[in-house]
């Protein structure tokens, strides 16, 4: 069974992300770039299930600009076996890189595809259980625990209400949360093996998908701050506070 | 226009959280029309109380009881949205941002291909709506280019819809004939029942994070504080990672996102991921022996101390003015 993982580019978690003066994106220069912390988990569920003899191959794809390409790198450094890179410049939204993803699946006929549940810059928590609706697949996101039989994917999933456990068919579509694995780090010589391993453009015309995104940004500003708070001498003093600002005592 | 509301029910009440959708699409509804122009849908067995409930609010219920929607199952939740919005013609479908409806909204989503503007906190006048990114860092202002828009709200930004109306709003049977093929089965659900409020309903919130250093000390050291506040319950990632508190008590970016009149951060040093879980909340305080530590940036009340030994003096503290 191959499986596909789908990752993305996103800035580094711990960068101080700045709305640029006129609203129109983020700034950008200095910020250091990831794979999705979200989407390297994936990456590594897939190593691992290949690892025990439950895949052949592990794919990796992403929709994006041609910088996207080091993230696909550090993929092939982990240790999947090819990468796609579906270069797109345009905007972009869930919607548009699902479909480009249900193409190149379906061509690469992939039996499994593992993404991360939401990636860290647009949050929008949308395009794995897109991918699945559109594939016509089941889906089990917010994984954190995946184990694979012949037929089934049984999963364990971090929900508001605590951890359910669900057993959908294959194929289908899983999307990682924080606890499902601790990624690996790429070793030197899987670094320079990867150089090696294919990376191949493809375009949205080849899998022929047509469209825009959808879900256009306008306008980005930065929130109000909370206005400062201070730092109080002993607990009855802050009980003093809690009681007369506050109000909550 | 025509607006679909999804409520989730529970111990044969709408949730909090459906509410506050429901208060988000009368905000989308025309201005004096929102009575016309909402339907709202439950689903599963036991949902006529909570049916009954939403009509006294002066809104249109839908109601599918079957028995295979009594699971968060999304593939079949999926299917029973669709086809009430099919039946009402709506052009918008609101859920609110619980995991079911993140599990859910995108499915209906692809199924009606339309676009879905997720976690919103504010809906504007000309058609587009807020949302926060980057852990959120950002407010983005969004616009769905699509005829049907799918819209995941986020509770915290709502106010729940409480007020009865004059006039109740109708209720209706809806058959869906499902298709079971991908649903899959649940096997088990592990979940904890709880005298506490909970993390989305609660007043007060005391979370731990990674210096409590133990589950036998988060135990010790938050259980009683939160119960000295009446308080639910909430974590840092660290602490679930470590152990030392369940997941549904993680409190952030991609856990939950809560606004209580007070929030207590016990031994947790702020991180970009967890600020994004409660910086909306009205006070903040938090007790971490690190006088640096990022917390102290959203803290309205900052205790540097060794929260071993002030974690109990307060809860002492606050017992006694609690009267208790």
């Amino acid at each position: 069974m191959k499986i596909l993982v789908a990752i993305k580019r996103v800035p580094d978690y711990q960068a101080k992300i700045k709305v640029k003066a006129d609203g129109s994106g983020i700034e950008t220069d200095g910020i250091k770039w990831i794979v999705n912390p979200f989407c390297e988990i994936a990456i590594e569920e897939a190593l691992r299930l290949k690892e025990a003899g439950k895949a052949t191959e592990v794919i990796v794809a992403t929709v994006g600009s041609a910088d996207a390409a080091t993230q696909l790198r550090y993929a092939l450094a982990m240790g999947a076996d090819a990468a796609f890179l579906i270069k797109h410049d345009a905007p972009l939204d869930s919607d548009l890189s699902s479909k480009a993803l249900a193409a190149l699946i379906k061509r690469e006929n992939a039996g499994l595809v593992i993404l991360g549940k939401q990636s860290i810059d647009l949050d929008a928590n949308q395009t794995p259980q897109l991918l699945a609706q559109r594939l016509g697949w089941a889906q089990a996101c917010f994984a954190s625990k995946v184990e694979i039989a012949e037929t089934h994917a049984t999963v364990t999933r971090e929900v508001d209400g605590g951890l359910q456990t669900v057993r959908v068919p294959l194929p289908c579509v899983i999307s990682t949360d924080l606890r499902l694995n601790e990624p690996r780090y790429a070793s030197l010589p899987n670094i320079m093996k990867a150089k090696k391993k294919p990376l191949v453009e493809v375009t949205l015309a080849e899998l022929s998908v047509t469209g825009e995104a959808k879900v256009i940004i306008k306008k980005m500003s930065a929130p109000l701050a909370r206005k400062g708070g201070r730092k109080l001498e002993s607990v009855a003093a802050l009980v003093t506070a809690l009681q007369q600002e506050a109000k909550v005592l | 226009m025509k607006i679909l509301v999804f409520c989730q029910h529970e111990n044969g009440a709408p949730v909090k959280a459906s509410l506050c959708a429901l208060a988000a699409a009368i905000e989308i509804a025309t201005p004096a029309q929102a009575a016309a122009e909402i339907s709202v849908l439950v689903c599963g067995t036991g949902s006529d109380a909570a049916a009954r409930e939403i009509a006294n609010l002066g809104y249109q219920v839908l109601v599918c009881a079957d028995a295979a929607l009594d699971f968060d199952r999304p593939v079949l939740i999926a299917q029973a949205i669709e086809a009430a919005r099919n039946a009402c013609s709506a052009t918008f479908v609101v859920l609110a941002s619980t995991s079911v409806g993140k599990d859910t909204g995108p499915r209906v989503a692809a199924m009606c291909d339309g676009a879905q503007a997720s976690d919103i906190i504010g809906v504007n006048t000309d058609g587009t709506f807020q949302r926060p990114m980057f852990a959120g860092n950002v407010f983005a202002t969004v616009e769905l280019n699509s005829a049907i828009k799918i819209i995941t709200v986020r509770p915290t930004a709502f106010q729940p819809v409480k007020e009865k109306a004059a006039q109740p709003g109708s209720i209706s049977a809806l058959t869906v004939t499902l298709d079971s093929a991908l649903a899959g089965e649940i096997i088990s659900f592990d979940t904890a029942k709880s005298e506490r409020p909970t993390l989305a309903d609660a007043e007060v919130i005391v979370s731990g994070g990674r210096a409590l250093a133990s589950n036998e000390n988060f135990q010790k050291i938050v259980f009683p504080l939160a119960d000295a506040f009446g308080a639910a319950i909430g974590a840092s990632r660290a602490a679930v990672d470590s152990g030392y508190a369940p997941n549904d008590w993680q409190v952030g970016q991609t856990g939950k996102v809560v606004a209580p009149a007070l929030y207590v951060a016990v031994g947790i040093s702020g991180a970009i991921q967890h600020l994004a879980g409660m910086k909306d909340s009205k006070f903040i305080v938090a007790i971490n022996k690190d006088g640096d530590a990022p917390i102290y940036e959203v803290a309205d009340f900052g205790l540097v101390a060794d929260l071993f030994v002030a974690a109990p003096e307060l809860a002492q503290a606050v017992a006694k003015a609690r009267g208790k």
